[in-house]
């Protein structure tokens, strides 16, 4: 059975060239780059080659460039750091929608005495601007605000919001993690202070990361030990993951145009014709400016894990928000902020298109999906399908 | 991705007796959209009390599927006496075990068993009409004390894995610990007569003769009964211990310890200067 991968918001394949690019590094160029010799020293030269390739894709600067080992180390970094620098200012201003990495560390801060604000979002998953604007205040010492919902899709205007922030003196952070290498960023031309990037996310491996901290930005660092990364993150390099990410984030800027072109446009047929085929289905965040690759629809009165266990039947992969899935007993929080009510949450799948995805791929699982609803509907005790001409109007 | 025993995914992929018994007498219908799954059993037993036949309908993931699924099976054929004894565990054990995230989903086919032979019979579930405890869920008390009794359970985590209360706001939480120590409390054997004050005696002296003065003799030290007050036991001192600065230590270390041990916790060794 072959796979169809339509999960990419949750990791991606390493691309050819990026595996390609990184293999030396575990065994020709083994050398440690803090070592005083040309073994060594050679690979350091090639890590600040990767740093620049990092800061062309955001439009920053190579020594704003800190890698770390992963999205989560690099939210945890910039908050902590927010909250170190600045003794005395202890308010916290996110959203209701942030991943984990971002909204649990929030509210164990909120246990130990610092104050947090989640901003809502609306019903297609904006932020309430007005809300996040009266929010601001004196002793708010860093707002965090992820760039793009990792399951909807939908875009937050951080620029707009780290304007805001910037005018009264707020640091402003950003998780990237789903937006780096799908929509241009230009960190140049930003109010934004720090930005956080996952390398799995954008076709590197998994086990490396970014923090962007912009010049002039205090900074206390989390991970305390040696001088790598100018003192600011401690730890040997992980120099073949390192030199991974240079490399896909190379490959990120070559691709953004068929990337919110030909994936969009996958993305795009492939909601429609669900849509089209399956009664009583919604996109969650529709409304929204979103990612071009991610599509979240609500299958009513049917259960997410039990879909996609039947889509794994086809070999299709994608996720749900749904409660079962995470082994939780609610549904995704992403869904709950929004307001999509139970009778579609439950049935909520993640598609995640990535530009290895063909129009081939996306007719096959058009084609899969529309019986598998049906098949669960006709299970489900809560299915009217009498009530269907009234709900679409026909 | 859940580890579902090949059982599991077979009653999921190749669900039996799903739908509606259309001349059904006995109809159960329990859990609810908002809590993620809920399942209708319909059943025909016929006038010699035998399940005829049993369908269902399910909303809910693969391990609610399968549960439903396999609980048709297991009770067709079977009087209603004999399926009212069926536990959610059989159901599990039907299907080879269950994650142990996912034992609501056989509680609810219990459930729903149950709902649907009270119905059989014109009644109520009794379970029911305890207080609600889990807001979220919509779970009450004397469910939970049934999921407890049942399963043996000792956690508020096992509790939600069996009942799903206390997995949503988190709220009461402390609610269910109550609940929890409550039934173990009823269930510990019930604590041992309480001592004669002739058998309490005879029991320090034998201690202090078999576990005590042989290690305090040792030391050239020993000692010796007194009285014994309620739960004061009184002791004198001889030999080296008379002299000895730790003797205190050891009165609390050793005599104390070990009468703890042998005779009753709530012994108190005091010592009597002469």
């Amino acid at each position: 059975m072959t796979t169809v991968y339509m999960d990419n918001n949750a990791t991606t394949q390493v691309a050819p060239e990026v595996m390609e690019a990184m293999l030396p590094y575990f065994h020709d160029l083994y050398g440690n780059p803090s070592s005083a010799h040309t073994f060594g020293g050679q690979v350091g030269h090639k890590i600040r080659e990767a740093r620049e390739k990092v800061a062309e894709l955001l439009g920053a600067l190579p020594d704003e460039i800190i890698f770390t080992s992963c999205g989560s180390e690099s939210d945890n970094t910039a908050i902590m750091s927010a909250l170190q620098t600045q003794e005395g200012k202890n308010h916290i201003v996110t959203s209701r929608v942030e991943h984990p990495a971002v909204k649990v560390l929030c509210s164990h801060l909120a246990k130990n005495g610092y104050r947090v604000t989640e901003i809502p979002v609306d019903r297609e998953g904006r932020l309430d601007m007005d809300h996040y604007k009266e929010s601001l205040t004196q002793d708010t010492a860093i707002v965090s605000l992820m760039w793009a919902n990792n399951e909807t899709g939908v875009i937050f205007p951080v620029e707009e919001a780290a304007r805001m922030a910037k005018s009264r003196g707020i640091l402003f952070h950003t998780d990237a993690v789903q937006a780096v290498g799908k929509i241009p960023i230009d960190l140049g031309n930003s109010s934004i202070d720090m930005l956080s990037i996952s390398g799995h996310k954008l076709h590197a491996p998994k086990g490396v990361g970014v923090l962007y901290v912009r010049k002039g930005t205090k900074y206390a660092p989390f991970l305390i030990g040696g001088h790598q990364e100018r003192g600011r993150r401690g730890g040997t390099e992980n120099t073949a993951g390192i030199i991974a990410l240079g490399k896909a984030c190379e490959l990120a800027g070559e691709h953004m145009e068929d990337e919110n072109t030909r994936v969009k446009a996958l993305r795009d047929k492939l909601e429609k014709n669900i849509l089209k085929k399956v009664p009583r289905s919604r996109v969650n965040g529709g409304g929204a400016e979103r990612l071009p690759n991610t599509s979240n629809i609500s299958f009513e009165s049917v259960e997410g894990e039990a879909i996609l266990l039947l889509m794994d039947e086809f070999g299709i992969c994608a996720s749900s928000g749904s409660a079962c899935t995470s082994g939780s007993l609610q549904p995704s929080h992403v869904l709950r902020a929004m307001g999509v009510p139970f009778t579609m949450s439950h049935g909520s799948i993640r598609f995640s298109l990535s530009i290895y995805n063909t129009e081939e791929e996306v007719d096959f699982v058009v084609e899969k999906v529309p019986p598998i609803i049906e098949r669960l509907r006709e299970l489900s005790p809560f299915w009217k399908p009498e009530e269907e001409a009234c709900a679409t109007g026909t | 991705m859940w580890d579902y025993t090949d059982k599991v995914k077979e009653h999921f992929l190749k669900p039996k007796n799903a739908g509606v018994v259309e001349d059904a007498n006995g109809v159960g219908e329990v859990g609810s959209m908002a809590c993620g799954d809920a399942l209708k059993l319909t059943l025909k037993v016929d006038e010699k009390g035998q399940i005829e036949d049993a369908k269902f309908q399910t909303f809910g993931c693969a391990s609610a599927i399968a549960s439903a699924s396999a609980l048709t099976e297991m009770i067709k054929g079977k009087s209603v006496e004999e399926a009212e004894k069926i536990t959610n565990q059989e159901i599990a054990d039907f299907l080879g075990g269950l994650p142990k995230e996912k034992m609501h989903c056989s509680v609810l086919g219990r459930q729903a068993l149950e709902a649907a032979l009270a119905d059989l019979k014109g009644e109520k579930v009794k379970e029911k009409e305890g207080e609600i405890v889990c807001e979220c869920f919509g779970v009450t008390d004397l469910e939970i004390e049934r999921a407890i009794r049942e399963n043996n359970l000792t956690t508020v985590e096992e509790v939600t894995d069996y009942t799903k209360a206390g997995g949503g706001c988190e709220n009461c939480h402390d609610t269910i610990r109550e609940i929890i120590a409550k039934v173990r409390d009823e269930e510990r054997p019930p604590a041992p007569p309480k001592l004669s004050n002739i058998k309490k005696i005879r029991m320090i002296e034998e201690t202090i003769e078999s576990e005590i003065r042989p290690s305090l003799q040792q030391d050239g030290g020993d000692v010796e009964l007194i009285d014994v007050v309620g739960n004061r036991v009184l002791v004198a001192t001889r030999g080296a211990c008379a002299t000895c600065r730790a003797s205190e230590i050891t009165l609390k270390s050793l005599v104390e310890a070990k009468l703890h041990e042998f005779v009753s916790p709530d012994l108190v060794v005091e010592e009597v200067k002469e």
